[in-house]
């Protein structure tokens, strides 16, 4: 019988590049950059890591296939290292490999390192490539936006919002969202942004305006995870331990089958529930402290935070509206900005959002910190509404 | 009895008012002026002579047995592959099955009419099955030209048989004359065209009422018995002549459809039939000539069986589909007359692996998905496990249609990002109504107009354009339901 996750590895390190338009930097400078805050961090020496997992999403404008770049980058002493994709959660896939191979006994000390290099396409948004010989013959030619904009319509004719509240909503999340990176160095996009100003933007794919998108940048995030008796070992006081790690992947019925309203991620509802119980937690909406979610779009947000059970079934229009889920809300969510400010890096997201977590339970967080959280979700989403990948993590104070 | 046992046609939805036309091109061409009246059928960026063929014969097989279609031909001037059978990609589309035969006839504006008289000739000795004869056309012109404000885009298909005819076949004939009017050279991309008045009074006056007399003997109808005269020219008065001197009354000409659609070039011979056909009374005599290269004229009869007739389109259906465009920059765009800039997301390569469209060809061309033996549920694709999560038995799925089948918008969003030639492309979750669903492009619709819940039918439409390699792959995609009609 399986026992989950909950307390068996620490995570003693962690580290994140400056998320943005790097156009000084390759790849290879973002690696390094955020694995030397985190080696730094976790106080060891680089031969102590024994095993490597490295998340890229898009190789064709990237370091290509496997796991080659991230031991080139760092020289590691021909450690296994793994590349890892499962779309936009590819960096939290990366977490769960060194995680796992720490709790296995496998190794000792395990790295997850993400990084994507998007800016090299000469345009906006993520880089056209071929979805494989099959589906490009017949799935529609479907953007990012466009993709989960579909959550928009569908929401909205089964609880009956009205389209101005729904634009209300999501611009609400976005403004948030601008306030907290505002306050974060590392992001991305630091200015703030009024309700005017994401209502009137143009409209990129309907109804989701410029606002209600993520941005594209650069960046790298890493962890270095090891069993809770080796941290202490290593002097490691007040211990951020992994309670949960959870993946649902879509087997097609939200894309084939009649049951699915796309209203909503079928997959997050099911890591969500994984998670909590896989951490013992019975009430998230009062246990868990903050939430990093997916927020690739406004519409994204708003949804999962039905779907992760923060919000009830059709009250994520209040709750956000009421300001829940602002930095002074009762649940702080996308506290360092989230995807909105960040962008989206996306081999690198994952383990940006545990980076923040990680700085926030241990009151590192700056004028960001909020006042002694416990538990720290981590929502990370990739594909379309009707076929993805959720990863939905939870880490916590050893002991909570 | 030998003839037409069924009809349809199609029309593209877009009809881009010749004023547009004029107004961008009458500064170098003041001659123009005088023909800014009335509108053109244009294709949508996804629509050639192929997906037009597919529209015009589901329109015309409606209710009939398709298993029973013993040919499929394709006449047109303007087919999308010069070596690849479109007539095949037709039948694939239609779910035809592959014991059919199969031709593409080609070369003239006079490909419909005389491959029409040929599959009827094929008729008659054994009755062997139903011959279902299509043709489309949307010739390209130069822009400004005069033929780009007479030429239309359109299609007709006839499905002719020996059993419940609906217009008699009575009798034809047919001359050749090389007489070149117009023509269009090998790799050349448009037509090189010679003096109207030479055409007029050497070519039409000269060369038809021969053949309309030959017919009329061969068919033992006299001029005056016919009542729906159908010639397709564009040539003023031209028509008008050509009945005087044969005697056929003025009163049986047939209007030409200039003003609601142009010469769909050798298909326009049979969407004006069409259009008759949708007015005849049992006992009309129906006579079609054409033009090109010598002259073919045939005579049909209308039958009691006409009024019988299971509703269609027709003609007047699809013309009466019509969407105005009066953005002239816009067909000049779906029809690569300008260089535009189309962005770096335009640069996607396309290539189609081609063993991939065949063992998928069902699926991609004749959208057959599956229904599961053992729970009832359709989806699509089919696959090898049910999608059924109460089901999911292996290897359980046999073949089921879709295209025919209502469906309605589940999702939907417009989106300005993805590269489409007409943005913003718009695309959701179409559901089907008996089971089964997919994320489809959308085509035929108007921004603002999408809503969820919304009746679509399924169109067979181009995909994506492979500029690289001459390719284009075709799919098909949601459009706004007609009046409840798939």
């Amino acid at each position: 019988m399986a026992t989950g996750i909950k307390d068996k590895v620490a995570i003693i390190g962690m580290g994140c590049s400056k998320f943005g338009e790097r156009w000084e930097a390759d790849a290879d400078d973002l690696m390094v950059e955020a694995f030397d805050e985190c080696i730094k961090d976790a106080g060891i020496d680089r031969k102590q890591i024994q095993a490597a997992w490295l998340a890229t999403a898009i190789e064709e404008i990237h370091v290509g296939k496997g796991g080659i770049p991230l031991a080139f980058s760092l020289r590691l002493p021909y450690i296994p290292v793994t590349r890892v994709e499962n779309f936009c959660a590819s960096g939290s896939e990366a977490l769960r490999g060194a995680v796992y191979a720490v709790a296995a006994g496998a190794c000792d000390i395990a790295l997850a390192l993400g990084v994507e290099k998007l800016k090299d396409t000469g345009y906006g948004g993520l880089p056209q490539r071929s979805r494989g010989v099959l589906n490009s013959m017949w799935w529609a030619n479907y953007s990012a936006p466009g993709s989960f904009a579909q959550l928009a319509a569908a929401y909205r004719a089964k609880h009956g919002v009205a389209q101005e509240d729904l634009k209300r909503a999501m611009a609400h999340i976005s403004v948030k969202s601008h306030d907290n990176g505002a306050r974060n160095p590392k992001a991305h996009l630091q200015k703030r942004i009024t309700m005017d100003s994401v209502l009137q933007a143009p409209m990129v794919a309907e109804p989701l305006g410029l606002f209600d998108c993520c941005g594209v940048s650069d960046g790298a995030a890493c962890a270095i995870v090891t069993t809770p008796e080796i941290a202490r070992g290593l002097g490691k006081k007040d211990l951020i331990t992994v309670k949960a790690l959870q993946l649902s992947v879509s087997n097609g019925v939200e894309a084939a089958h009649n049951s699915w309203d796309g209203s909503y991620f079928m997959t997050a509802r099911i890591a969500s529930k994984r998670a909590y119980e896989e951490a013992g937690i019975r009430n998230p909406r009062e246990e868990i402290s903050l939430a990093e979610v997916h927020d690739c779009f406004s519409v994204t947000e708003l949804v999962t935070m039905e779907d992760l059970f923060l919000s009830p079934e059709g009250g994520g229009v209040k709750d956000v509206l009421d300001g829940f889920y602002d930095s002074t809300g009762g649940l702080p969510c996308q506290i360092d900005g989230g995807l909105k400010c960040f962008g989206h890096p996306i081999g690198a997201s994952g383990l940006r959002m545990m980076y923040e977590m990680y700085l926030q339970l241990q009151g590192r967080a700056g004028p960001r910190q909020v006042k002694d959280p416990v538990l720290g979700l981590t929502h990370n989403l990739g594909g379309a509404p009707h076929q993805n990948v959720c990863s939905v993590a939870i880490v916590g104070r050893q002991g909570a | 009895m030998i003839g037409i046992t069924a009809f349809g046609a199609y029309v593209p939805r877009l009809r881009l008012s010749r004023k547009s036309i004029v107004d961008a091109n009458a500064w170098a061409s003041p001659g123009l002026r005088s023909q800014g009246k009335g509108e053109r059928a244009i294709c949508n960026w996804d629509e050639d002579s192929v997906t037009m063929a597919v529209e015009a014969a589901r329109d015309c097989l409606a209710d009939h047995d398709r298993s029973a279609v013993a040919s499929v031909n394709l006449a047109s001037t303007s087919l999308p592959f010069e070596d690849r059978l479109n007539a095949g990609i037709v039948a694939q589309a239609l779910n035809l099955g592959e014991d059919v035969e199969t031709l593409d006839v080609t070369s003239s504006q006079r490909a419909a009419t005389s491959g029409l008289l040929a599959a009827l000739r094929t008729l008659a000795p054994n009755g062997r099955g139903p011959v279902l004869f299509v043709a489309a056309d949307n010739r390209r012109t130069k822009a400004g030209g005069l033929q780009e404000l007479t030429f239309g885009d359109g299609s007709a298909a006839l499905l002719l048989g020996t059993r419940n005819v609906v217009a008699a076949f009575k009798g034809a004939h047919s001359v050749a004359v090389d007489f070149v009017d117009h023509y269009r050279g090998q790799n050349r991309e448009y037509d090189y065209n010679w003096e109207e008045r030479w055409i007029r009074d050497e070519g039409y006056m000269k060369i038809v009422p021969k053949a309309i007399a030959g017919a009329l003997t061969a068919s033992g109808v006299a001029a005056s018995e016919i009542s729906h005269f159908i010639m397709p020219c564009t040539l003023s008065r031209v028509v008008q002549s050509v009945a005087k001197r044969v005697g056929i009354p003025e009163s049986s000409i047939r209007d030409n459809l200039h003003m609601s659609c142009g010469e769909a070039g050798t298909a326009h011979a049979l969407i004006m039939l069409v259009d008759a056909l949708q007015d005849a009374k049992p006992g009309d005599r129906i006579l079609v000539a054409s033009f090109g290269q010598g002259s073919d004229a045939l005579v049909f009869e209308a039958t009691d069986a006409l009024p019988a007739l299971s509703p269609r389109l027709g003609t007047k259906g699809y013309l009466a589909r019509r969407k105005e465009e009066t953005n002239y920059a816009k067909f000049l765009a779906f029809n690569n007359l300008v260089t535009r800039e189309k962005g770096m997301r335009a640069e996607l390569d396309n290539q189609t692996a081609l063993t991939q469209l065949y063992r998928r060809r069902q699926m991609l061309l004749g959208l057959v998905g599956g229904r599961c033996t053992i729970c009832g549920t359709r989806q699509f694709p089919k696959t090898n496990v049910c999608v059924n999560p109460n089901c999911g038995a292996f290897r359980s799925q046999e073949d089921e249609l879709f295209a025919e089948t209502p469906c309605r918008v589940l999702t939907w969003s417009a989106d300005h990002l993805t590269y489409t030639m007409d943005p913003p492309a718009h695309y959701g979750m179409v559901q089907f109504e008996e089971g089964g669903r997919f994320l489809a492009n959308f085509t035929d619709v108007d921004q603002g107009r999408v809503s969820v819940g919304m009746p679509m039918r399924m169109m067979f439409r181009i995909k994506d354009f492979d500029d690289i390699r001459g390719f284009r792959r075709y799919f098909w995609k949601a459009a706004p339901a007609l009046n409840g009609r798939t």
